[in-house]
């Protein structure tokens, strides 16, 4: 009895000595938060976190790989508590969503027949899954049995439709969908992904370059949310009624309507939400994400830049505007006319994103007022340049600074800052693109008798939108084409009198693929006018640079762009970025917008402290194979719903837009003729 | 009894879990996932050489020469227990990329029943020091081979078309039952 007393008193002593000292040798030192943060989350090892037990949860959440949040079960009390253990840097208790992002379900069709158990990753492991499409969902609801929260279930449509109030963002249903249908996401998150070759985007989505997931707005309007509309554009595109107004719309290109029948009219649809938003009198809110505290430079507050500054707000960074000229906007504002973005809609719009808690500044000028310097000592984090391409080329021709001789973006700038220009009566704009057609109306409505467009091409070579074209075409401006021109011919008080040029012909195609002109000898011929705007494309301005600091660095293009990494927007310079006209030379608004969220994803990631790297699989607005047809089936022509115009009448003398916004009706009628595609199934009309 | 048959008898004849039927509840818990599986008879096979051989020493030089049998279980228990704890200790120090390699699965061996059956095996059938090692080993590397067979097995019966009563752990319960049954086909070889 004694002895055995003593054997497991001795048993328990020795145990216990070598297990102190082993101890005491094999310490390894954890941090002191980790056993904090533990004693904070629910402790029933669920594993609804995706970690290995509560420990585990509570060493990533230390180690940042986890957010304070990553606990399913706690309440936001723990929540924040653990935020505070971590301290700010880590509190962005943004909450995680799940989304479906899979239209399919059972209109997509079969490549085989399958009769085995009904699970989707059995089905997965034949062939990767029986649907045609090689993403889509397989709708035997792995999720729904995955949710522990009853926030899924099969719609009737045949794909899983999540319930946003019942949802924790647990990731459950992410892990158990083998085709990655269903992600959870914060809305920072959504919002800095970028279209990649995975992602279930129709040919329109893949085609725009802010990668606006269009048939997801247009079956917002089809059920009559005009708000949830708004925010689908807003995670995209922050400008919506300047794009709904002045974009060509290149997604329209794409429309798979439109191969067999006239395509959706996308972007009036776009407008009309985006005027239903205005006209209604009251903003919808906009969500933000927690306060970071990083400050970023936005240098440059045109369309680029007011991008790049409204995502950067809504994930939570603190950006600034520095804008040289006295209004923000860029060309928006000074570049496209009155009468195709009227100043109230924009500053409309502008307000809205300064709204959010963005700084801005006008009237500075880089280099002149501020110097880049101080802007760093001052305590940014990162500058975005957006500076634009303000600088008009030449055309290299005798007579050229005679009085009476404009460029094309210095004229518009001075009208759009109603300025005093001295207009001629009969004036010759130079340039076949948008911004000579935009010179052409603006001195038609200025009171101008006679407007020429002298161009060295023909139409069909003509670059700018042909909306345009025709609408100029309908108030009178006359096109010179074939014409190149060779001398500015003044009289003795240095005033334009005349513009002499040659005529030309079309020779082989050059390396842009259009039919190079070629002159024509001694077809000298002088056109009777006393004014002349060249129009023939511009580069950015980059006059800030040569003061002896970081800026002077920068590798410039020989196009005098910003040279940058295309996916990322970064410099050579790791805290600058660039994007916009003064890093791709001039485009479309909306490519400007799209370059602004991508260098505020990449900002992000500088800001975090992460590798500023390309995103796995980007897009990049290339199309995703497979996607693009040659014909579709069952479509049944519905005519394409006109944009109504003011009549040239009523438009000429004045500055009021021309382009008007289409009627509710119509828009539900345009927006019931969209198939709401995805990558290869959509809608058919019959 | 050969060390070559000792070896057949432990991986095959007497598997421990097929034919002994211990440590059923590892077998079914880490047996979804082959991933598992392997790291989980990794961990056994580590965990049950130590214990075999230091619960014989313990039981061979100190509870035999003092008469003190009887507090065998008790006696196992603790060993064990305290020597899972050491090792995890040692190995986060010593050998973290182990350590994190095994990860959940050493604590839980504090619980599995297969590690204290081998200890008592040893004694029962009163092997030599050199005898238990190698049962120990091989006891072990059996415990790994039928966990990783199940483990395949079970991966494949995810893709089958199971009546929903028997889907599961009752599917895995009679597929284990049939493995078993097949091992049974080993008994008299050695």
């Amino acid at each position: 009895m004694v002895e055995s007393i003593l054997f497991t008193f001795a048993l328990g002593a020795v145990c216990g000595t070598i297990l102190s000292f082993a101890s005491k040798i094999f310490y390894v030192y954890e941090d002191p938060r980790i056993a904090k943060v533990e004693n904070l989350l629910a402790g029933a090892n669920c594993g609804g976190c995706g970690f290995a037990g509560c420990s585990a949860a509570a060493e990533a959440i230390v180690a940042e790989e986890a957010p304070a949040n990553a606990c399913i079960l706690v309440g936001t009390e723990s929540v924040s508590e653990i935020a505070i253990i971590m301290g700010s840097e880590a509190g962005t208790a943004e909450p995680l969503k799940s989304y479906n992002n899979c239209d399919g379900g059972i209109r997509a069709t079969d490549r085989f027949i399958y009769d085995g158990l009904n699970t989707c990753s059995a089905v997965t492991s034949f062939y990767g899954g029986k649907r045609d499409c090689s993403i889509g969902c397989l709708g035997f609801g792995d999720c729904v049995r995955a949710c522990g929260f009853d926030a899924l279930h099969i719609g009737s449509s045949g794909y899983p439709e999540v319930d946003k109030e019942k949802c924790v963002g647990c990731g459950a249903c992410e892990a158990a969908c083998p085709k990655s249908i269903l992600e959870v996401r914060t809305v920072s998150q959504r919002l800095l992904h970028l279209n990649a070759y995975d992602d279930a985007l129709a040919p329109c989505a893949q085609t725009c370059p802010a990668e606006i997931d269009i048939p997801r707005y247009i079956g917002h309007i089809r059920k009559g949310e005009y708000e949830a509309a708004v925010n689908t554009i807003r995670e995209r595109n922050p400008l919506l009624l300047a794009c709904g107004r002045v974009c060509p719309h290149p997604c329209e290109s794409y429309c798979r309507r439109g191969i067999e029948d006239e395509p959706v009219s996308i972007n009036q649809l776009k407008r009309f939400v985006a005027d239903y938003e205005m006209n209604s009198g009251k903003r919808i809110p906009i969500e933000c994400a927690p306060d970071t505290g990083k400050r970023v430079a936005v240098i440059g507050g045109g369309p680029a830049g007011l991008s790049c500054a409204f995502f950067l707000r809504r994930i939570g960074h603190h950006p600034e505007i520095f804008e040289a000229m006295p209004k923000l906007g860029g060309m928006l504002r000074y570049g496209i006319p009155e009468y195709r973005l009227p100043k109230k809609v924009l500053d409309w719009e502008i307000d809205g994103i300064l709204n959010l808690g963005i700084d801005d500044h006008t009237n500075v000028r880089l280099g002149v007022d501020f110097d880049f310097g101080s802007l760093i000592a001052s305590g940014f984090d990162a500058v975005f340049f957006s500076v634009g391409a303000w600088n008009d080329y030449n055309l290299g021709i005798p007579g050229e600074d005679l009085d009476g001789c404009f460029t094309g973006i210095d004229f518009l700038a001075k009208i759009g800052n109603n300025e005093k220009v001295s207009i001629g009566q009969r004036v010759a704009v130079i340039g076949g693109g948008n911004t000579a057609i935009d010179c052409c109306r603006t001195l038609l409505r200025k009171g101008v008798n006679k407007v020429y467009l002298v161009y060295r091409r023909t139409r069909k070579e003509m670059p700018a939108n042909e909306v345009e074209i025709v609408a100029s075409e309908h108030e009178g401006i006359e096109f010179v084409f074939l014409a190149a021109p060779n001398a500015v011919v003044g009289n003795e008080d240095n005033q334009v009198t005349g513009l002499e040029y040659l005529k030309m012909e079309l020779g082989e195609p050059d390396a842009s693929g259009r039919r190079r002109p070629v002159p024509i000898e001694g077809s000298e011929t002088v056109l009777d006018v006393d004014m002349i705007i060249t129009a023939i494309g511009q580069s950015p301005l980059l006059a800030f640079r040569g003061k002896g600091d970081r800026l002077d660095e920068l590798t410039i293009t020989r196009w005098n762009t910003f040279e940058v990494e295309p996916a990322t927007c970064q410099t050579n310079v790791p805290y600058i970025f660039a994007a916009g006209d003064s890093a791709t030379g001039p485009a479309l608004v909306v490519d400007a917008i799209g370059g602004g969220r991508k260098a505020a994803r990449s900002i992000d990631l500088f800001l975090s402290g992460k590798p500023v790297v390309a995103q796995p699989e980007f897009l990049l607005n290339k199309h995703i194979p497979g996607t693009i047809f040659e014909s579709v089936d069952g479509i049944v022509r519905k005519k394409r719903t006109e944009m109504p115009e003011l009549p040239v009448a009523a438009r000429i003398n004045n500055l009021n837009e021309v382009d008007l916004v289409i009627t509710e009706t119509d828009a539900l009628y345009e927006s019931d003729r969209c198939l709401n595609c995805c990558r290869i199934c959509y809608n058919a009309d019959s | 009894m050969g060390y070559f048959e000792l070896i057949i008898s432990c991986i095959f004849v007497n598997n421990i879990l097929l034919a002994q039927f211990l440590g059923n509840c590892p077998f079914l818990g880490t047996s979804k996932k082959m991933e598992t599986a392997v790291g989980m008879g990794m961990a056994v096979i580590f965990v049950l050489v130590m214990a075999g051989t230091i619960t014989w020493l313990v039981y061979t030089f100190i509870l035999v020469k003092f008469g003190l049998v009887y507090l065998r279980t008790i006696a196992f228990i603790v060993i064990i227990a305290s020597l899972v704890q050491f090792v995890e200790m040692f190995l986060k120090k010593s050998i973290p990329a182990l350590y994190a390699g095994l990860g959940i699965f050493l604590p839980l061996i504090t619980t599995n029943c297969a590690v204290m059956g081998v200890c008592v095996l040893n004694i029962d059938k009163e092997f030599t020091f050199l005898q238990a090692l190698v049962a120990s080993l091989f006891y072990a590397v059996g415990f790994g081979l039928a966990l990783v067979l199940f483990a395949g097995l079970r991966e494949r019966i995810l893709l089958a078309r199971v009546p929903r009563p028997l889907q599961d752990t009752s599917i895995a319960l009679i597929t284990a039952g049939m493995i078993s049954l097949a091992f049974f086909a080993f008994q008299g070889m050695v």
